[in-house]
């Protein structure tokens, strides 16, 4: 077998592995809860036999070890289970109120939603990161390149929020260019939509761009030293074109690793931005559901974060091991 | 949509600048190489660069009220951020000269190395410590007092519904938000530090034990960080702050957040800590107080952990801006820190709604500024401090 190969699939099936161990811990870590779902629904108030009834109807008697394999079943054929929240009686006694009370009838809109804002998020901070970097790397030293320098340390460090309601003091209330309220609905036009969702969108494009920017810069300085690049120099090759030509493609490997790295960062951020701009996302879904303590979907949307954030990661370090020339081609 | 306009207009007017004004250089100066050698690209750079700064002044000396009799909101907060960015400025500067002519020939020395940036942080770090340890004396009013009259616009201007005792206002409930604001120095500055605390103790000495003993301690440990660190560490956090939420309340869910947030961090710790551990177990020294008999505690803290400080004090100040921004997150989320404490986060969230009156009451709007600038101001600040510490001990010039 090809060795890259060998070592990709090493990589996923750690990863498989990985994944397997968080949803135990995420399970373990719910199920230390006192009282449970049937009592949860049921209030106070309620006789020790409905809530037997509904235990047995839900699965809740059987033992710890049988529920989890019942729940990572149901989760790898996309039934997450039932919302606390949008749960009444009727709906577990069969009738069918049309109340979305699955869990995965709730989170399916919302993780659309987030994947389009994280989508708009990339498409913007990928390519104005990297040529950020590469401008800074091109001008190092400079009176830009400096100011690049403490601009990017200033966003790195200021929580999201802020960043968010600066942008929101700016673009929506002193100069009404953008909506402040990110308030998407299914079935909205592409264009209303992408207004929309550009100034969530901007706020976490300056919270990730500063990381990669600087990991770009890192990389292409890294390489200005060796002797091909001084080759080309000497040979009298543009500055811009020494770096595009020629560091560029063998810096390609760090970059790629930081862009997945912060797109995998992106995840947490979303969190605070969504609440802010009150955008419905499954991280405003996530926040609301800790609030009214809805374990069913806090369970869900933690695995699905989890595994985003694994597989991006996972991404990365398969992204940087094709990239790697030394391993594709060995001797 | 004219203000895209305007970009682009300005965008393309700065290159027409840039080539002209190259041209007319290269025409005055007899083809100076400078200017004959200079990409459009750094012409067009040069000429933005003016554009903008020209831009600036220009709209720092705009009127603060428009003929109308209306506040302009934009001009006032931009003068602020000029006022604030050039009066850190100053005293980092005049706090370096300070460094600089007093203090041992040690410190001194060290002061004249400093980057502006570097004085900058330390000076800010230096005024949030002081006003964290002497809160309860800085403080005009405590920290949950409740007064009759809510929501007093800030300013202090009795005519514009302000009140002098309370130069910032009130909040929606009636405390005086300058007495919160300082308090917060004491709350959120204090939780995070003894977080990191927390987290760099149990991280350091798991670590460190597992570079010492290897074999199945160190797997066991390594294998159980990677799980943890496998799960995003504000949705595992917000996780585990739900489960507490069912144990615990109030203050009770403030302390367990801080464990933790402790606990998770403390793997970032570990690995930092096992690594460096990892160099230094297999030195002489180590191998010489092996023999002479020495403890695992004695091996631990009388050896590794000297030799281990300068990457674990970077660490620490990256940790705790790290620490701090997660407890402000999650306080901001109504998740971390509880009432009766005043919180930066928290009072960014409950006078948030402020922020879409800053077109008619700017004053207003500045107050949940105010708050997250206070958390943004003291996490820049480390960064700056440990920016300068690493390239100090790398010996990094660049």
């Amino acid at each position: 077998m090809h060795p890259v190969l060998k070592i990709i699939l090493q990589r996923l099936a750690l990863g498989l592995v990985t994944l397997f161990v968080v949803s135990i811990v995420i399970f373990t870590a719910v199920n230390m809860l006192p009282g449970d779902f049937a009592q949860a629904i049921l209030g106070q108030g309620a006789t020790p036999e409905a809530v037997d009834a509904i235990r047995r109807d839900l699965g809740l008697d059987q033992p710890p070890v049988t529920r989890y394999l019942q729940w990572l079943s149901g989760a790898l054929q996309g039934d997450l289970g039932n919302s606390f929240a949008q749960a009444n009686f009727a709906s577990f006694v069969g009738a069918d109120s049309g109340v979305r009370t699955t869990v995965a009838q709730q989170i399916a809109p919302r993780f659309e939603n987030t994947m389009f804002l994280a989508g708009v998020t990339a498409a913007i901070a990928v390519p104005f990161a990297v040529t950020l970097g590469i401008l800074a790397a091109l001008y190092r030293n400079s009176v830009f390149d400096k100011a690049a320098n403490i601009g990017t340390l200033t966003s790195i460090s200021s929580p999201e929020f802020f960043v968010a309601y600066i942008l929101i003091l700016f673009l929506a209330v002193l100069n009404p260019m953008l909506p402040s309220l990110s308030n998407i609905y299914e079935g909205m036009p592409f264009s209303e939509r992408l207004e929309k969702t550009l100034l969530p969108a901007l706020t976490l494009t300056l919270v990730v761009t500063a990381h990669m920017m600087r990991m770009t810069r890192a990389a292409i300085l890294n390489l200005m030293a060796s002797p091909y690049i001084e080759m080309a120099r000497l040979k009298g090759v543009k500055p811009i074109r020494v770096i595009v030509r020629h560091a560029l493609p063998n810096a390609l490997a760090p970059i790629i690793n930081v862009v997945a790295l912060n797109l995998a960062y992106l995840i947490t951020g979303v969190v605070v931005v969504e609440v802010v701009f009150v955008y419905p996302g499954i991280g405003q879904l996530f926040v609301d559901s800790v609030k009214i303590r809805d374990i069913p979907v806090v369970q869900a949307c933690c695995l699905i974060f989890a595994a985003a954030y694994i597989l991006l990661n996972l991404t990365a370090d398969i992204l940087s091991i094709v990239s790697n020339p030394r391993l594709r081609h060995p001797k | 949509m004219s203000a895209w306009l305007w970009i682009v207009a300005l965008l393309a007017g700065s290159l027409a600048v840039g080539w002209l004004g190259r041209f007319a250089a290269q025409k005055a100066t007899g083809n100076k190489p400078v200017y004959r050698d200079m990409p459009l690209a750094v012409a067009f750079g040069y000429a933005l660069g003016v554009a903008l700064l020209a831009l600036a002044v220009w709209y720092y000396f705009q009127p603060t009220v428009q003929e109308t009799g209306v506040a302009n909101a934009g001009v006032m907060f931009f003068r602020w951020a000029v006022h604030g960015f050039f009066g850190f400025a100053v005293a980092a500067w005049l706090f370096r000269l300070l460094g600089r002519s007093l203090g041992t020939a040690a410190s001194r020395k060290l002061f004249r190395q400093m980057p502006l940036t570097a004085a900058f942080g330390i000076l800010v770090i230096i005024i949030y410590a002081v006003t964290a340890i002497f809160a309860g004396l800085l403080a005009p009013h405590g920290q949950a007092e409740v007064f009759a009259q809510a929501n007093i616009v800030p300013g202090g201007n009795p005519a514009l519904g302000g009140n002098p005792d309370f130069p910032l206002g009130t909040d929606q409930i009636g405390r005086d938000i300058l007495s919160r604001l300082i308090y917060g120095a004491q709350n959120t500055v204090g939780i995070a530090f003894a977080t990191t605390l927390i987290a760099f103790f149990l991280g350091g000495s798991l670590g460190f034990l597992a570079a010492t003993l290897r074999g199945w301690m160190d797997q066991l440990l390594s294998r159980a960080v990677d799980v943890l660190m496998a799960i995003p560490s504000l949705i595992f956090s917000l996780l585990l702050i739900t489960v507490a939420s069912a144990w615990v309340s109030g203050f009770g869910l403030t302390v367990a957040m801080v464990l933790i947030i402790a606990v998770i961090d403390s793997t970032r710790v570990f690995r930092l800590a096992r690594a460096v551990g990892m160099n230094i177990v297999v030195m002489d020294y180590i191998e010489a107080a092996k023999l002479r008999g020495e403890g695992l505690p004695y091996l631990i803290f009388k050896e590794i952990l000297p030799n281990a400080t300068a990457p674990l004090l970077a660490e620490f100040g990256l940790r705790f801006c790290f620490v701090f921004l997660t407890i402000s997150a999650l306080s901001f989320l109504g998740l971390g820190i509880q009432p009766p404490l005043a919180d930066w986060g928290t009072m960014v969230k409950d006078l948030s709604a402020f922020i879409n009156y800053a077109g008619f009451a700017p004053l207003a709007a500045s107050v949940p500024l105010l708050a997250a600038g206070a958390i943004a101001l003291l996490t820049v600040a480390v960064n700056f401090v440990v920016d300068w510490m690493l390239q100090r001990s790398s010996g990094l010039k660049e």
